[in-house]
Parts: C-alpha cells; structure tokens; sequence
C-alpha cells in the first residue's frame, strides 16, 4: 500500500512568499513580496535562504509560537545538497530532516510530516519549501544573463517560498490521506520538455491512489498537479485517457495556471514553490473546492546525468485535502 | 503503453517551433551584424587611415568590446532570447558567453568562481576552433601546397 489516510491531522496555517514575476501573476492574497530576486543580500543563492528563513520566522510570529514549540522542521529545496534548507534550518533550533524530490518537494514532506504528526509524539511540524528562478537556472541550465533560447515545452522556475504549520489541533484544511509516487521513466531524456517526463508518474501515483482508497475520479472537486506546465497537462489528460481510460473532469496544473500569457513562461511555472503557491494564493481563494487532490510532480534528474544522455525519471506524491 | 507509443503521444501535444521565422530573424539581425561590422572596417580605413588587417582587429574589438558592455548592462541576455542566433553566432555571441558567465560566478571567488567558469561555455568553441583551425591548415598546406 502507498496510500495512507490520517484521522486527524490538519495543516494549521501557511504563509506563502512570492517573487517579482509571480507578484504580477495569477496570485492573489499572497503573505509576503520580494521585489527584486537579491531581497536585499549579496547572491541569489543567500537571497533564497533569506527567502525561508523569512517565511518559518512570520509562521510562528503569526501563531505565536515560540521555537521550543517546534518537534521538527521537514523540507527542501531544488539546489545541489539541498543547501538552502539545510543554511536556513541551522538559524532555528528545531530537530531538522532535509528532504529532496525535486518539484515534488512539498507534498513530500507534508506526507512526511503528517506520518509524524499521526503515528508519534511530534505535535506541531513545520514544512518548508522554496525554489528561486535564478538559482535553479545558474545550477541546471546556461549563466543567468545568457538568456539561452528554449523550446515552447521549457518551464520556468518560479520564485517563492511556502512554510506551513502541521499539527492535531482542527482547522480549516485537514490532511485526510495520502499516496507516496513509484519513480516512473518513459523514455524521455529532453531536460526542456519536463512536462513529458513527469505526466507519466502522476498519471500513476493517481491511479494508485484511486485504486487503493476505492475512490472514483470525480470524487475530487479539484484535482491539482504540480508543475507539469501547459504541455505536460494536455499529455497527462490524452495518457490517462488513453492507457486507464480515466478522463478528468476538475482538473488543473499549478504550472499552467500561475503566470499571465504575456509574461511569456514558455509552457508556465515550474519548481517546488509552483503548486503550493498556486493552491494556497489561488485555488483556496475561491472557496470553492471542498475535496482536493494535489500531486506534486518532479523530474529526478541531475545535469551530469542528462550530458550522458540518460533517461530522465519522474515522481509525484498525492494529498488528499479536505477544506472547510 | 510503451516508450515508443509514450514518444508519440508527447510529440503529438509538442508545440512546432517556429523555425522559419526564426531563421528568418537570425538571418536579419546576423546580417545587421555583419553590416555593423563593415561600416566600422569602412570608417577605420577611410577615416582613420588603418590599414585592412588591422582595421579588422579593431572592428573585432569594437563588436565585442560593445556586445560585452551590453551583457552587463543586462539588456543582451532579453534580444537574445527574441533575435537567438542571430546574436550567439556573429562574435557577439562568444563575448556574450564569456561575461555573462563570468558575471554568473564573480561572487563565487576570483579562482573558484570567476576564473574556472569563466569560458564554461565559450571553453567549446575555443578548443574545437583551434583543432578544426588546425586540421584545415594540414588540408591545405597538402593540397596547395
């Protein structure tokens, strides 16, 4: 079994933080702005933990909550040992577990934390994640200021960074199950075309999910993938049709549904801040969703492994939320 | 579903680039380019009486010397995602890459940052330049003589 439900474990409250470009997108009610992507340090990569650290500090200013209160901190990032959590997590002094699953990140560590939250002694978690456009270029792609031509498949890495409080105590959103994703690699090694690289794996991790809860498609009112942008939502609607013969009818990527068209993403947003940013500042806005399903999607690769011309896998986790 | 029929699937949903028109736009501004480049070696020899050879040294300098400026002025990086190869093949572009790698990495450190990625992606066509520079003058020095 990869899917697990929870009695009661609710996610208590978020502040969510956003970048210059994702200020101007579809986002509405965000906590927290960045104006420029330095945010007043000296590198994009400093700019990042100052990002994260900003987030955990307003989290438990806003609860009130005192560091000792704390059992444990859980998250990533996208960068190289996912230092900017681990550079973040040493300013706090709270238990810490550094988690990676590339744009999956989020939903990783909520299940994570809820497992924690359910099964033992750890009261209140917190789960952070952020992914920084500049700094997710500089390390998988060309030099920031080359401006590398990209196909219409590539994503865009958004800028932001999320903190959320998970505990027993009953809110408004409560974490009712979850399903942890198989690695799933079909056959795509194009690094511009993530979208194709992870439709397959979220594709499976839902079957998964509705197979083992006994759950039928429509039993969501929102069902929300993570990043797979424009290009990799149209591929997983035609696969699902076509291999499990599921046709979705709520249903919308974070990645295709956070930037403006004029602000030319190419195929939409990616990066683990994507699909909590677009959850939290735009589809929890509208009130309107009772039962969603998030999959946050990623791509497992790395640069050295791509030059060798290596298949990409790909991975999602689902959560299932049920909001007040 | 197997990976070829997966291929197919996605090649289906893939966007067409659109590579008339982009080759058309190369066309346009590399030859922009080009013509920048002609009127300098035009003004250099008429005006400031160089003769051709080193006219064209400077022109070289000009171009690259203007194109680097303008990466750090941070407004290459934006036409060249519009104009693509009409910018990254003239010399423009080998300047380009060189600054704008090394402004990526200058906070990094002078030698671990700035001095190793410094021709990160221009280190390419430096070396295979000089080899192929290298092959061609074997070729003709056979042939010609």
């Amino acid at each position: 079994m990869a899917s697990k439900q929870y009695k009661n474990v609710y996610l208590n409250d978020y502040v969510t933080l956003v970048g210059p470009l994702e200020r101007e997108s579809h986002l509405k009610k965000y906590n927290l702005v960045m104006d420029d992507y330095y945010y007043g340090e000296k590198t994009f990569e400093q700019a990042e933990i100052k990002m994260q650290k900003t987030v955990i500090t307003r989290l438990l200013e806003q609860n009130s909550l005192q560091n000792s209160d704390i059992s444990l901190l859980i998250g990533g990032d996208l960068t190289n040992q996912i230092a900017i959590t681990s550079y973040s997590a040493k300013n706090f002094n709270f238990p810490f577990l550094g988690l990676y699953s590339a744009c999956a990140t989020f939903v990783e560590s909520l299940i994570v934390a809820s497992n924690f939250v359910e099964s033992s002694g750890f009261k209140k978690i917190i789960g952070i994640t952020s992914s920084h456009n500049l700094t997710a270029e500089k390390q998988f792609r060309y030099p920031i200021e080359y401006g590398a031509p990209r196909p219409h498949t590539a994503t865009f890495t958004t800028t932001g960074a999320v903190a959320t409080l998970i505990s027993k105590k009953p809110s408004k959103i409560k974490i009712e199950a979850s399903t942890i994703g198989t690695p799933v690699d079909m056959g795509i090694s194009d690094a511009n075309n993530m979208g194709a690289v992870m439709a397959p794996a979220a594709a499976s991790t839902l079957v998964t999910h509705l197979t083992e809860l006994k759950r039928d498609v429509n039993y969501y009112d929102l069902i929300l993938t993570g990043d797979l942008g424009c290009v990799g939502a149209k591929i997983l609607e035609d696969y699902l049709e076509t291999n499990y013969h599921i046709k979705m009818k709520k249903y919308l990527d974070a990645g295709c549904e956070l930037f403006l068209d004029s602000q030319e993403t190419y195929a939409g947003g990616s990066g683990p801040a994507c699909l909590p940013l677009v959850l939290f500042n735009k589809a929890l806005t509208t009130k309107r969703y009772k039962k969603i399903l998030i999959i946050a999607t990623g791509a497992l690769h790395s640069v050295s492994l791509v030059n060798q011309q290596q298949t990409i896998p790909g991975i999602a986790h689902a959560l299932s939320l049920e909001v007040e | 579903m197997n990976k070829e029929e997966y291929k197919k699937l996605v090649s289906k949903h893939t966007p067409k680039e659109p590579r008339l028109r982009n080759i058309g736009v190369a066309f346009v501004v590399g030859g922009f380019i080009g013509f920048i480049g002609e009127f300098l070696m035009y003004m250099l020899t008429e005006s400031f009486g160089l003769s051709q050879s080193v006219a064209g040294i400077y022109t070289c300098l000009i171009i690259i010397g203007s194109a680097s400026l303008l990466t750090a002025l941070g407004f290459f990086d934006n036409w060249v995602s519009k104009c693509k190869c009409g910018l990254i093949i003239p010399t423009t572009g080998f300047a380009h890459s060189v600054t704008s790698s090394a402004l990526d990495y200058k906070k990094d450190g002078l030698i671990t940052g700035l001095g190793s990625n410094f021709f990160k992606l221009a280190g390419s066509v430096i070396l295979y330049g000089v080899i192929s520079a290298f092959i061609l003058v074997i070729v003709r020095v056979v042939i010609g003589g």
